[in-house]
Order: structure tokens, then C-alpha cells, then sequence
């Protein structure tokens, strides 16, 4: 079968897997940018924490994610079979580089406009949410665009641990033997990646202050 | 005593014995045994080279930095046991490049501490206005344009109305013309000349341009190695016989068509 006649035939299951794939990827993404960002705010001021949040997030990025999926499985709570655990190892994934781009976005700031905001008066708050972060945005966003192309690949890889989305057709492809059933997961998932980079790149440009 | 010091009654900082070194370097202190007193409405020129210890002195002042010995006094009370954010809201400053917010609009920058400090409306537009007016710019043409589009010297206007626009009756500025291009910044000079002599705030102002400081300051403070070296009258000042001010009155001596 040629991988159209495959496409138009289960073009459902693809759509339903498209948006299986593409919510395991928003859920992962917002849970690890609620994470990144404020510890990213916290490391500028304590070292502890930013050696520690650093080192951590950097240790889970190099565990290769099939054994990393692995690993999760035998854990209780967040381990086992299925969506939750995939999500686990997908947020660990896009820690490092939303959380990398925080700390180095939010100080990264031009010294004298902070030795003006200190002069001025403002708090230490005042000057993270009015001055640091509307700085630090396109940085931080670019760390969450590299995060999400990233999470969208890897989260074919989930499929292995039943968390279904667009891997489930290249897993079973590659049992099959059958580039058709391949492509079908591979292409609507390179589709994903181009286009979430895409727009947030868009987004970036727009944020940057120059 | 010259009429000219600062007498008690008027005294607005005093600097008693300050001394600040680096917490735990055994280097020379930056600044070392600095004592004295600007009085309300008066100038004070804070003259030295590069690394003689001038910003070290304004940012003890407004408690950036804690003295390691000795007292500030603001209005007459130890600046130590000052809310360090009451305090700065109470002290314009304005350093060199401005340090505006790129983020914010020439209002936004102007109204930054009336919006801290959560002015109603209407006051916070009219004292915008005012600030404008006072440093020579165009409301209309300038209020909604970004730090990005505006030329040095324009920067260098905004940050002096943003200094001054919660009304402070104490303005620290750290070389604030000291990045213009020499025209630009005689025209800034000879307007806050004016300026400082109609709003009759208390100023610290660094520079380590002598011409600078001979216009600007009723009295001139020279600093040297982080000690205060010298401490009189811009008219005074060419005649010391002090070692450093011969230094700075020779190279101004030098600059030529240096007026006489």
C-alpha cells in the first residue's frame, strides 16, 4: 500500500493521534513552563537553588528518553503505563532548556538599567515582574520554542509505554515492517514541530526589545 | 567658617567618617574616612578620576551600599535605620545613558515612581506633562516613543525628568553627561544650570570633567585614592595647591579653547 492510499484510508485514527500527540504535548509544556519559570525567577537570587535546579534538569537531558520511559514505569504514582507517565518524562525533558533560557534571559539585563530600577526604589519584585521578565520574554521564549519542538519529537517515543499519539503508527510500523504506517506518524509529527516553531518564533520576534 | 558650608540647621546629608570596603577584601577601602555636609539647595560636585571612589559615595547615600564604618546622615536622620525603598523614593538619580527602561515609553519612564507609588490619575498625567515641559521636551511628539528612538541627549532629558518627577528634594547624578557628544552636552550643561538654580534641590553630582564641575557646583569636592582630598569653591579651586586639584586645573588648562 502507498503511504497516500495508507493516509486517506485511516486518516481519522491519524487526525484522533494528531490530537492525542498534540495534547500530550500542551500538558507537558504548560506543567513545565509553570515549573522552569518560577525557579528560573528564584535561582537569580539563591545560588542553591540554581546550581541544584541547573544540575537536575541537565542530568534528566541526558538520559536517553526510551530508558528514561523506562525508568518511570516501576515508580508508584507518577510511573505505571499510559499518558501520565509519558507526561512525567516529557516535562523532565523541556525543564532544562525553558529554565536554562529564564535564568539567562531575566540576567542578562543591561546593568545600568538595573542599577537605575535599584536607585529608583523598586523592590526586588518590582523590579523581577516590571523590568527583569518583559526583558527576559523573547529569551524565555525561545527556550520554550527549542522545548516544544523537542517534546514533540520525543513524545512519539511514548508511544512505547502506551501513552498513544502520533508514535503509535511508528512503533507499529516499524513492527510491520511498512514505511507507510511509518510516515503516517512521522510526517504529521515533523508537521507539529515545523509549524509550533514557526509560530513561536513569530511570537518571539514580536516580544523582542531591542 | 565659610558661609558657603553647610551650616547644621540646613544640613540635608552628612557623611561622617564613612569608610567602605568590599566585605571581605583586604584591597584599599573604595572610599576611606570621608566626612562632610551638603546643605539644602546647595550643588555639591563630587570631582576625581575613574576609580577615585564618586559612584562608591552616592551609593552609600542612598543605601546600595552599607558603610563598613562610619554615618550618613539624610534629613537629619542615620540612613541606616531608613527603609532603603522610602529612602530611594526620596532621592532622584540619574546616571550615565539614563539607564531608561527599553521597555517603556518616554510616559511610561517619566511616570515610573508616580505609578509605584500609585498617584490617581490625573495628577500622574499633569506632573508628566510638567516633567516634559521642565526638561524641554515635546509632549505630544515625544510622550509614546521607546528610549530606542530617541537621540543621547534626549535619553539624557528623560532621565532627569524621571529623576524628578515624584518631586525628591534630593538628586544623586552619576556622570549624566558624561556619554554625550561634547555640544550636546554644553547645551544639557548650561539648561541644568538653570534647572538646579530654579528648583533649589539638594544635588550630588559626579563628574570627573573639571569644566563640568566648575560650572555646575557651588562648592567641589575632590577625591583622590577614596579620600576626600579637597573641598571648597569652584572659584577657590583653580588656586588650591593640593597636588591632585594642580593635576585636574593643569589638564584643564591644557584642553584648548578652554575659556579663561
Amino acid at each position: 500500500m502507498s503511504p497516500w492510499q495508507f493516509f486517506l484510508s485511516h486518516r481519522q485514527e491519524i487526525i484522533e493521534a494528531t490530537l492525542a500527540h498534540l495534547s500530550l504535548v500542551l500538558i507537558s509544556m504548560l506543567i513545565a513552563i509553570a515549573i522552569a519559570i518560577p525557579l528560573g525567577m528564584l535561582a537569580i537570587h539563591h545560588r542553591g537553588i540554581r546550581a541544584l535546579a541547573l544540575a537536575a534538569a541537565n542530568i534528566f537531558q541526558t538520559i536517553p528518553s526510551l530508558a528514561l520511559f523506562g525508568f518511570l514505569i516501576p515508580l508508584p504514582f507518577i510511573g505505571g503505563i499510559g499518558r501520565r507517565t509519558a507526561i512525567v518524562a516529557l516535562v523532565l525533558y523541556a525543564l532544562l532548556p525553558i529554565l536554562r533560557n529564564t535564568y539567562v534571559g531575566l540576567t542578562s539585563i543591561d546593568p545600568a538599567v538595573l542599577e537605575a530600577a535599584e536607585a529608583m526604589g523598586m523592590t526586588n519584585s518590582q523590579i523581577l515582574f516590571r523590568v527583569r521578565f518583559p526583558l527576559a520574554l523573547s529569551i524565555i521564549l525561545a527556550g520554550i520554542r527549542t522545548a516544544t519542538v523537542i517534546t514533540i519529537g520525543v513524545a512519539t517515543i511514548a508511544a512505547a509505554i502506551g501513552a498513544g499519539g502520533l508514535g503509535t503508527f511508528i512503533f507499529r510500523g516499524v513492527a510491520m515492517v511498512s514505511d507507510a504506517v511509518i510516515l503516517a506518524g512521522a510526517i504529521p509529527a515533523a508537521l507539529l514541530a515545523l509549524l509550533a516553531d514557526l509560530l513561536l518564533a513569530q511570537l518571539e520576534r514580536r516580544l523582542r526589545v531591542t | 567658617m565659610d558661609p558657603k558650608l553647610a551650616t547644621a540647621s540646613d544640613t540635608v546629608i552628612e557623611l561622617r567618617d564613612v569608610t567602605y570596603r568590599v566585605n571581605g577584601s583586604s584591597a584599599r577601602p573604595l572610599v576611606s574616612g570621608i566626612s562632610f555636609a551638603v546643605a539644602r539647595g546647595e550643588t555639591l560636585v563630587l570631582l576625581g578620576r575613574s576609580g577615585s571612589g564618586k559612584t562608591t559615595l552616592l551609593r552609600l547615600i542612598n543605601r546600595m551600599l552599607v558603610p563598613s564604618s562610619g554615618e550618613i546622615l539624610v534629613n537629619g536622620g542615620p540612613a541606616s535605620q531608613l527603609d532603603p525603598i522610602r529612602l530611594r523614593r526620596g532621592i532622584g538619580y540619574v546616571i550615565q545613558e539614563g539607564g531608561l527602561f527599553p521597555h517603556f515609553t518616554v510616559a511610561q519612564n517619566i511616570s515610573l515612581l508616580p505609578t509605584l507609588e500609585n498617584w490617581p490619575e490625573p495628577d500622574r498625567s499633569r506632573r508628566l506633562r510638567e516633567m516634559m515641559q521642565l526638561v524641554g521636551l515635546d509632549f505630544t511628539s515625544f510622550e509614546k516613543r521607546f528610549p530606542r528612538e530617541l537621540s543621547g541627549g534626549q535619553r539624557q532629558r528623560v532621565g532627569v525628568a524621571r529623576a524628578l518627577a515624584a518631586d525628591p528634594p534630593i538628586l544623586l547624578m552619576d556622570e549624566p553627561f558624561g556619554a554625550l557628544d561634547p555640544v550636546t552636552r554644553a547645551e544639557l550643561q548650561k539648561e541644568f544650570h538653570a534647572l538646579a538654580a530654579r528648583l533649589r534641590k539638594t544635588i550630588l553630582f559626579v563628574t570627573h570633567d573639571l569644566r563640568e564641575a566648575l560650572l555646575l557646583g557651588t562648592r567641589i569636592a575632590l577625591l583622590h585614592e577614596g579620600r576626600l582630598v579637597a573641598l571648597t569653591t569652584p572659584a577657590e579651586f583653580l588656586r588650591l595647591d593640593q597636588p591632585e586639584a594642580r593635576a585636574f586645573a593643569a589638564s584643564f588648562d591644557l584642553t584648548p579653547g578652554a575659556p579663561q
